[in-house]
């Protein structure tokens, strides 16, 4: 199983974007990497790397982030893991919602690390107006 | 001299100027770099004071840029972090820092921000006063000045480049959806990389 991280500024955004993946996915590895270790608003690479490492089994991981640190922050903390498991790390060139849920479904059908990737990134084109 | 003083005072530097940052930050970004970077800092200070005095220059910045990767929280966190990390790499072994190290660090962490942040000269960003300080401290080096005499011309360029970032607007960043209204306001970032040159060079300068 591809693991699914959810790297975001707010502890409330990434808690919440993994209640709604969860829905169609029971059970799936999904952590969780919100605000900074004191419950403020930020990214902490440290425990963005905790979050990988524990959703990882084996499979690879796919993360999603939000804005700017977010991002900078999951390649430091990839930089910070066991280089063999960095190379199955890859974040998702995605919105967060969306890609989370379409990322986590696919994942959790025993898709391998590169499908579960695609689907995030075709979240993108999901459209909302006609 | 030591580098724990030098750090000190960097650090000391950054947390005085804690709401100056913050006021510059709440006007184009979220408002909270001078509160991140003085967390960050108050976390590092202790552990750099508890480190052993054999002046392992790359032992320290290694020290300071895991403490501010683990406790900053906004995007200061990853890019100085990554800076401390690759100045670090510039000056493995070092107990004294000679002017072409001082480069060679100085390019070190100016690489790490762009391998970190994606950004160039010219976005607004920090980069606008670490380039032309390195550019000037270069051009010290030329004309045969000594470290500490090329690190002065760097923070003037430093300070020149803060001057810079009020005349253009953000497209790195959280400023970046301000867009043009982001103009006539100087960046944090590069406000505060010139706050650390400064004070890392009024400690030198006083320490000869």
């Amino acid at each position: 199983m591809v693991g699914i991280v959810i790297v975001s500024h707010s502890s409330k955004i990434a808690e919440g974007v993994k209640e709604v993946a969860l829905q169609m996915a029971k059970n799936h590895p999904v952590y969780t990497a919100g605000g900074t270790a004191d419950g403020g608003i930020g990214t902490d690479p440290v425990r963005i790397q905790e979050a990988i490492e524990a959703a990882n089994t084996g499979d690879g991981v796919v993360v999603l982030a939000d804005l700017g640190s977010a991002v900078m922050s999951v390649g430091l903390a990839k930089e910070m893991i066991d280089p063999a498991l960095a190379k199955s790390v890859k974040l998702a060139n995605a919105p967060l919602v969306e890609g989370a849920i379409a990322a986590t479904v696919e994942a959790s059908m025993g898709s391998p690390l590169a499908k579960v990737l695609q689907t995030a990134h075709d979240a993108r084109n999901m459209d909302k107006v006609e | 001299m030591t580098v724990k003083d030098a750090i000190k005072e960097v650090g000391q530097a950054v947390i005085k100027d804690k709401v100056f940052l913050t006021d510059l930050d709440q006007a184009i970004g979220d408002g909270d770099h001078g509160i991140n970077m003085a967390r960050g800092f108050e976390s590092v200070l202790p552990k750099i004071a508890a480190l052993a005095d054999d002046n392992d220059v790359a032992a320290a910045l290694k020290a300071v840029g895991m403490g501010l990767i683990s406790s900053v929280g906004g995007a200061a966190g990853p890019l100085y972090g990554t800076a401390f990390l690759r100045a670090a790499g510039a000056c493995k072994g070092k107990t004294a820092i000679d002017a072409a190290t001082a480069k060679a660090m100085l390019d070190a962490a100016i690489k790490g921000i762009q391998d970190r942040g994606k950004a160039q000269q010219g976005e607004k960003t920090m980069l606008d006063a670490l380039i032309p300080a390195s550019d000037a401290f270069a051009d010290g080096i030329k004309a045969g000045k000594n470290a500490v005499e090329c690190l002065g011309d760097a923070v003037q360029a430093a300070e020149k480049g803060v001057e810079y970032t009020k005349k253009i607007s953000a497209t790195k960043g959280r400023a970046s959806y301000l867009g043009e209204r982001s103009i006539g306001h100087q960046d944090p970032g590069a406000t505060s990389s010139t706050i650390m040159l400064t004070a890392l060079y009024k400690y030198l300068k006083q320490e000869r």
